[in-house]
């Protein structure tokens, strides 16, 4: 634990002065940089890049996490059961679609910036979250949702008060993944224009400028392992008080 | 009371309990015993309309089952089953509070009801009130969840093998509790139980089931003296026929004047404990004390005229 304690903030602190702060690692990024050439992207600030690539981020994840868990819910119910193969297929399909043919064929739908971006992340992002509801919401322990019923909850009281909140650790994990995928994905939006930090990658591809690429590719990295640890340290949180102390460690 | 009007339950061509009949006094304990298959789930889990019933009624007080919406007849009906069916996400305390809180009772209220029954199962209520399920023991799990049933004080409780979980000395003490407690808060309890020493431990009236049908339904010691079938002889067991049969006549009522040596066993005891002491000591007679002053002896011979009148 004490690795995660001091590695924990020293990535926060790595992350926060790349941001905020690039011009320090001037120093550092010089020998990537062409002779002459600029070190640091300046064409816009990395914050207001990186907040627009978390936006992004969000919004699709918000979106699928919507979208993934109510059809969990719904194909979960007796009445919706006939539709889970086909939602699932569904689904799947949004997975196996490249984001960059999402990104081609949205393009002349919603034209250049967010917009095909989104719908990319989006559909990209649902498989993960769905399957992992319906995993969760279907291993649920017998006993209880016997007992749920038999003490005289409704059918939204169990769902509201029991199967979701069981299934909450199981349904976070879904989403980590998709927001992980997400979290690197999001650059190729860069391609259609949409605000991202997939801006300073390309731009470094397109001059050869490696410190860019390496400049770019580092904000994003870190944001990812440290979204993913804070939704790791999350579920842990939710699932410990559920589990026997013996099942976690 | 409890009223089941020639209730029977069909799935898909297959009788699962046919044309069932019984009458439940408030305040009593009945046990519905059969083997796998014989229905006595079906039938409990009519009773609280987690099966709806093919044809027949349910009267609880008079009121048939089927006067109000199913999850609302259950917030009247307390209902335990085997691997108690707690919420793991909640504490022990919101746990009890569980039916309670559905009828919206005010926070106190339910606060006082949770401390009170905790300390009638013997849990201290500063102690567990907060801890979750799985930082509990089996036997306490089971209590709370037993607990849970009988929050709301509701007209009567239904229990699916609720023991069946816990090992023998547990479910023993487990047993205990629930007749004590049952005796203290004057409850109706069904209880369905494939053991027949549990039902005629436990309870005032044994019902039996085979093949979806009531074979037998009566107090314990008619149902060990005269089986209404093979099938009910064979549940009984005839070789612990006797021994049964003695676990349910308590001590006091064949005991008799005069003092003798060893230890003594209380008047609540039975003959099946004289018996053993008997048995066990080589002696032919057992001193019977009443708190803690001899008042009497109970004899081989008595215990066998006892038993024998029924051969």
């Amino acid at each position: 634990m004490s690795f995660g304690k001091l590695l924990r903030p020293a990535l926060v602190a790595l992350l926060l002065a790349l941001v905020l702060r690039p011009t320090w690692f001037i120093p550092l990024f010089r020998p990537l940089a062409p002779a002459g050439g600029p070190v640091i992207y300046e064409r816009a600030s990395l914050l207001s890049l990186s907040l627009s690539h978390l936006g992004l981020v969000a919004a699709a994840s918000a979106a699928a996490t919507v979208v993934a868990v109510t059809m969990a819910i719904l194909v979960t119910r007796p009445a919706g059961a006939a539709f889970r193969p086909l939602s699932r297929t569904i689904t799947n399909v949004g997975q196996t679609f490249p984001p960059v043919a999402v990104l081609a064929l949205a393009v002349p739908a919603l034209g250049f910036g967010a917009g095909p971006t989104l719908v990319a992340l989006f559909l990209y992002g649902l498989l993960p979250i769905f399957e992992n509801a319906i995993t969760g919401l279907t291993t649920l322990p017998v006993a209880t949702m016997e007992a749920a019923r038999g003490i005289g909850l409704s059918r939204l009281q169990i769902l509201l008060r029991v199967e979701l909140p069981l299934a909450l650790p199981v349904i976070l994990t879904g989403i980590r993944l998709s927001v992980v995928i997400a979290l690197g994905t999001a650059t190729i939006g860069s391609t259609v224009a949409a605000r991202t930090l997939g801006e300073v990658i390309i731009a470094g591809l397109l001059t050869n400028n490696t410190a860019f690429v390496l400049q770019g590719g580092l904000i994003v990295g870190l944001f990812a392992v440290l979204i993913y640890d804070a939704m790791v340290q999350l579920e842990r949180h939710l699932s410990r008080r559920m589990d026997s102390a013996s099942s976690l460690s | 009371m409890i009223e089941i009007d020639r209730i029977t339950k069909v799935y898909e061509g297959q009788i699962a309990v046919e044309n069932v009949s019984m009458t439940v006094e408030t305040g009593t304990i009945t046990v519905i015993v059969g083997t796998s298959g014989s229905g006595k789930t079906t039938l409990l889990r009519m009773i609280n309309r987690l099966e709806e019933p093919t044809s027949g009624d349910v009267r609880i007080n008079g009121d048939s089952t089927r006067s109000v919406r199913p999850h609302i007849l259950r917030r009247r009906i307390g209902y335990a089953i085997q691997g108690h069916g707690l919420f793991p996400h909640h504490t022990v305390a919101r746990n009890i509070a569980a039916v309670p809180d559905l009828l919206n009772w005010p926070r106190d209220k339910i606060r006082a009801r949770v401390d009170e029954l905790l300390a009638l199962f013997s849990m201290d209520p500063a102690q567990f009130r907060d801890r979750y399920p799985a930082e509990l023991s089996g036997g306490q799990q089971q209590r709370v969840g037993v607990a849970r049933a009988l929050a709301s004080r509701p007209d009567l409780l239904l229990m699916d093998e609720p023991f069946g979980a816990l090992d023998p000395i547990i479910r023993n003490r487990a047993q205990e509790d629930l007749r004590r407690i049952q005796q203290k808060l004057g409850s109706t309890i069904m209880l369905v139980t494939h053991d027949m020493e549990e039902a005629i431990r436990l309870g005032d009236r044994v019902a039996v089931m085979d093949g979806g049908k009531l074979v037998q339904h009566g107090p314990p010691a008619e149902i060990i003296t005269r089986p209404a079938t093979d099938f009910v002889a064979n549940m009984v067991g005839d070789v612990e026929r006797p021994l049964r049969l003695l676990s349910l006549i308590p001590v006091i009522e064949v005991m008799e004047d005069g003092r003798v040596e060893g230890a003594a066993l209380s008047t609540q005891a039975s003959l099946r404990d004289a018996l053993s002491a008997c048995l066990w000591t080589g002696r032919a007679e057992v001193p019977i004390e009443r708190d803690g002053v001899l008042v009497g002896r109970v004899t081989l011979d008595a215990i066998r005229a006892r038993i024998g009148s029924h051969a």
